[in-house]
This record gives C-alpha cells, sequence and structure tokens, in this order.
C-alpha cells in the first residue's frame, strides 16, 4: 500500500498516504454510469472541493466515500481501509472517525439541537450525563450556537440547522469531516459563516475536509484543491490556484480546459451549453414532423 | 400480431404484478428479521425503552377514544339488525351469544386494526417517509445508529402490544354497545339474561383466538408502515403516497391473515 498518488494533481504531497482514495470507481444506475473510472487521493488535513453541474455524480461520489453506496468496479478505501471488505460492525467503527454534514442539515426532528449533538456522544460513549452536557456546550459554541440548544429544528433557521448539523457531526472529534453542498440555499452572508467554520475546523483541529458544492465563491474560499466532475468523469484535479488560473484566464480552444472556465465563471455561454444545443430547434421539429 | 402483443402484455403485467408482490413479501420479511434480532438491544439500553413509551403513547393511548366510539356502535348495530330475524322464532335473547362470538373472535380485533392503520399506521408511514427525505435516516446511518434498532423496533413492539390491549378494550366496548341496546330498545328479559348468555357461550379460546389474531394484525400494521415509510422517494409527493398505501396494504392484509387464522381456527376447532 505504498502506492503513490494516482490523480493528476501537481504539488500534493506524494509521500503522504492518502486518508481516502478512490481507485478507478464505477458506479451505474440502471446500465447508466453515473461514475466512471473515478480516481482521487484526499491527504491528510487538505480541503478538497469536488464540483460540477447538477447531475454530475458529485453526491454519488461523496456517498460512496461515507459507505452509503458501492461501486460495481473500484473501490474507495477510507483510512486505509477498503469499504467494499467491511462488515457492518467494522464499517461503523469507521463511521465513528468521520462526520457528515448533510445538505439539510438532517437534525432529528424529534430532538432539540443539544439532544442531537449529544446523541452519537450518548450512543457510542460511556461518558456520563454531565460529560456530555459540557461536550454539548463546547460543540455547539464551536459553530455559534450555544443559546439554540434547547430549541427544536423546526424553530431555527436554514443556516442554524446546518450549523447544528456540523456540531453533531464534530462531536466525537472525527478524522475526515464530509460536506454536502454546505452553502446551498443560504444567503451570502450564512454560506460565508460556514465557509469560515469548515476553514477553522480544518486549520485548528487538522481536519480533512471533503466538501461537495457547486457554489463556485465558496469553493475558491476554501479549498487547497478542487476536482472538476463532468458527466460522470473527472475531468481536472488541481491546486485551487490552477483553477483560479483557468477561470481569470482567456478561452484557449480547448475543450475540457474552456468547459471547466465556463462553470467556473457560470458564463452563458461555452462548451456545456453548446453541447445541450448540439442539434438545432428546427432539425428537431423536422424529426418530429417526418416521425409522424 | 396486435392479439399477441395485447396478450403478451397481459402475461408480462400479471407477471410484473406477482413479482412485485413477491419481493414486497420478501422485503416485508427481511425489515421483520432485522427487527426482531435488534429488538433486545433495543430494550436493553433506557433510551429504547423510552422511545417504545414513547411510541406506545402514540399509537395506543391517543387511538382508545377512536376505537371505543367505533366499537360501541358496532355492538349496537349488531344487537338492532340481530333482534328483527331472530324475533319469529323467540331467540332475541341469543344476541348477547351472537354478540360476545362476533365482537371477541373477529370484529373486536379486525375492527380495530383498521382503525389503528388509518390512524397510527398511516403516520408512521409519514413519519418514516419525511425523515427519508429530510436525510434523517441517513444520518442515523452516518453516526453509526441502526435506523431499524432505532426507529423500527420501538414503533413495531407498540404497535404490537397496544394492538393487543386496545382489542380487549374493543371487545368490551362491542358487548357493552350491545347491551346497552338491549337495556334501551328491546325486551327486558333480553337485557337481564345477557352477561349470564355471554358468560356461557364465551371460552377462553374465544377471547384468546381473538387476540392472538390483534397481535398479528398489529406487526402486519406495523412492519407495513415503516416499511412504506422507509422506501419513500421523491419528496412530499412519496410521502402522501406511502401514507395512502399503508392504509391499503394494511387492510388488505388484515382481512386476508383474518380469513387465513379463522381457517387455521376452523380446522383445530380452537
Amino acid at each position: 500500500m505504498t502506492q503513490t498518488d494516482t490523480d493528476n494533481s501537481t504539488n500534493a504531497p506524494i509521500s503522504v498516504k492518502p486518508v481516502i482514495r478512490v481507485v478507478d470507481l464505477v458506479k451505474r444506475f440502471s446500465g447508466r454510469a453515473v461514475l466512471d473510472g473515478i480516481n482521487l487521493a484526499v491527504h491528510k488535513g487538505e480541503t478538497i472541493v469536488i464540483m460540477g453541474g447538477s447531475g454530475c455524480g458529485k453526491s454519488t461520489l461523496l456517498r460512496h466515500m461515507i459507505g452509503s453506496l458501492f461501486p460495481e468496479e473500484g473501490r474507495v478505501e477510507l483510512l486505509g481501509r477498503n469499504l467494499n471488505e467491511l462488515d457492518e460492525p467494522d464499517l461503523n467503527a469507521l463511521r465513528l472517525r468521520f462526520g457528515i454534514l448533510f445538505q439539510s442539515g438532517a437534525l432529528f426532528n424529534s430532538m432539540t439541537v443539544g439532544e442531537n449533538v449529544a446523541l452519537p456522544l450518548r450512543e457510542h460513549t460511556n461518558l456520563d450525563e454531565q460529560t456530555i452536557d459540557i461536550m454539548v456546550t463546547i460543540k455547539l459554541e464551536q459553530v455559534g450556537l450555544r443559546e439554540a440548544a434547547d430549541l427544536m429544528p423546526a424553530e431555527i433557521s436554514g443556516g442554524m440547522k446546518k450549523r447544528a448539523g456540523l456540531a453533531r457531526a464534530i462531536a466525537l472529534d472525527p478524522e475526515i469531516l464530509f460536506y454536502d453542498e454546505p452553502s446551498a440555499g443560504l444567503d451570502p452572508v450564512t454560506s460565508a459563516e460556514i465557509d469560515q467554520l469548515v476553514m477553522d475546523l480544518s486549520g485548528k483541529l487538522g481536519v480533512t475536509s471533503v466538501v461537495v458544492t457547486h457554489e463556485m465563491d465558496s469553493a475558491f474560499r476554501i479549498a487547497d484543491r478542487m476536482a472538476m466532475l463532468d458527466r460522470g468523469k473527472m475531468i481536472k484535479i488541481a491546486p485551487r490556484s490552477e483553477f483560479e488560473a483557468i477561470r481569470d484566464g482567456q478561452a484557449t480552444g480547448d475543450e475540457g480546459t474552456d468547459l471547466i472556465r465556463q462553470f467556473l465563471r457560470g458564463d452563458s455561454e461555452g462548451p456545456i451549453t453548446a453541447r445541450r444545443l448540439s442539434t438545432g430547434y428546427e432539425e428537431d421539429i423536422l424529426e418530429a414532423a417526418w416521425e409522424e | 400480431m396486435s392479439d399477441h402483443a395485447a396478450q403478451r402484455n397481459f402475461v408480462e403485467a400479471v407477471g410484473a404484478r406477482v413479482l412485485g408482490g413477491v419481493c414486497y413479501l420478501g422485503g416485508i420479511t427481511i425489515l421483520l428479521g432485522r427487527a426482531v434480532s435488534v429488538s433486545r438491544a433495543t430494550l436493553a439500553r433506557s433510551s429504547g425503552r423510552d422511545a417504545l413509551i414513547v411510541q406506545m403513547v402514540r399509537v395506543g393511548v391517543r387511538s382508545v377514544g377512536i376505537v371505543c366510539l367505533v366499537q360501541i356502535f358496532i355492538g349496537v348495530i349488531l344487537a338492532l339488525q340481530l333482534a328483527p330475524p331472530l324475533e319469529p322464532w323467540g331467540q332475541v335473547e341469543m344476541i348477547a351469544n351472537i354478540i360476545g362470538i362476533a365482537g371477541f373472535r373477529m370484529l373486536g380485533p379486525i375492527l380495530t386494526a383498521v382503525v389503528l392503520s388509518g390512524f397510527a399506521g398511516a403516520s408512521i408511514a409519514a413519519e418514516l417517509g419525511t425523515m427519508v427525505v429530510a436525510e434523517e435516516i441517513e444520518a442515523l446511518q452516518a453516526h453509526a445508529l441502526n435506523p431499524v434498532r432505532f426507529l423500527i423496533v420501538p414503533r413495531l413492539l407498540a404497535t404490537f402490544v397496544m394492538m393487543i390491549l386496545l382489542t380487549i378494550i374493543a371487545n368490551w366496548m362491542i358487548a357493552i354497545g350491545g347491551y346497552v341496546t338491549a337495556l334501551a330498545v328491546l325486551d327486558p328479559e333480553v337485557s337481564e339474561g345477557y352477561w349470564s348468555l355471554m358468560r356461557d357461550q364465551l371460552r377462553l379460546r374465544d377471547f384468546a383466538s381473538g387476540l392472538i389474531m390483534a397481535g398479528v394484525f398489529g406487526v402486519l400494521i406495523s412492519l407495513i408502515a415503516c416499511y412504506e415509510g422507509l422506501r419513500v422517494r421523491g419528496g412530499a409527493e412519496g410521502v402522501g403516497k406511502a401514507t395512502t398505501m399503508t392504509v391499503v396494504y394494511s387492510i388488505v392484509s388484515i382481512v386476508l391473515a383474518a380469513g387465513v387464522f379463522t381457517a387455521i381456527f376452523y380446522v383445530f376447532g380452537f
């Protein structure tokens, strides 16, 4: 297992064994490949942002990395363990070492915010109630929600739900944190606050972070490296600076680069929109008439 | 040509239905197996016992009123319907025997189950379905918490226990409904001999067979509700569909199970 990094990033630390390795991963839903030969290595302490348009397979990739979906081909290694080969107890033991912030926060609606954060501690540690209370207060303070401990999830805003979800995800001090669209549906200020939390957690606690998003402002704020998925294929993995150069540079004529450039800039014209309109309106009409 | 196609379509449709039914039964059986295998782990923890009590209150205590209302009326209806045809034979007082058998062996458990499938089954399916949509089930798994142990077992056990307890209440409500009718509407000798006739008629097996069925109905309702809830896809629309299907499948399965059990009881003289 001393294999070197297989992705095409240039200046990632190659000597260190990655905490997450995705190798030749293929996933098909009813015959259609939604992930097609994905390779990715994530190193300890870094923040990697996986981006791509809706339906490109980025959420599916995330679900493979957390062991809720399993690939048809290839494998995912998390903290040195091949997820395909783990049985339920082993997978559960591994699950305690990573946390996930779900898109909606995924708080348990029947419990208060504090009880949500306390749940993993109650279920997976032997701590007494007093210690758990203290830890819940600390975790909520870390995300700036200490005053909301006794509120029900239905009583708090979307941004607060995400912060509470984050407090729950870090309850057991995970080594890796996965974020599914952390800033989706939030206003710019709240979104920036969440980004700051992501950066704090990775900076202060040395947590490895994997963020799936299509919010470019947020992606450029938090990423060390970025990975671009397009129609189930990984088209580029590189440090943030390279993506910044593509975003700020001129169109190159190379389709792959221009596609990334269009995505990063949010342009309405470019390779992504061009391929949607590959057959013209008139042809469609004539074709339909012909079939009649 | 088109005849062949139509025939093939028909066969395919029937095949798909049968296959779907087998898959459904398989899914429910697996869910039951998993629930049984972790039920001890659920009850070993205070959080699991608390969840069980919460569900028992929700499933059972809150349905007491509506079960009583429905079953008293069943008793009233039975008495009023039976009295005229028994009259020419001079057997009106026999309504006590008939209400006893019909109520305790069949109508008590079945109608309680129908009420509960609408009352508790639908709400369990809606609740779990909403949890699926809100990624709560995934979040449980991500925290290495087994959704079956956490969510299914308390609901299954609660519905099983409360269905039996509610049926005991329901049986007496039917009997009381009949008695009140006899007292108010029918000849005095009907109400005077009502309880002693019913006591002479009913054997322990009449209570027991009704309660066995009640327990089975409870398991069926909660399993179908949990299964429908957990397999919700696609937002609010999926939740609505799961709720409807829970009630439909529950009632169908209750009647089918009642038929099977009645046949078994009949064969074995129970």
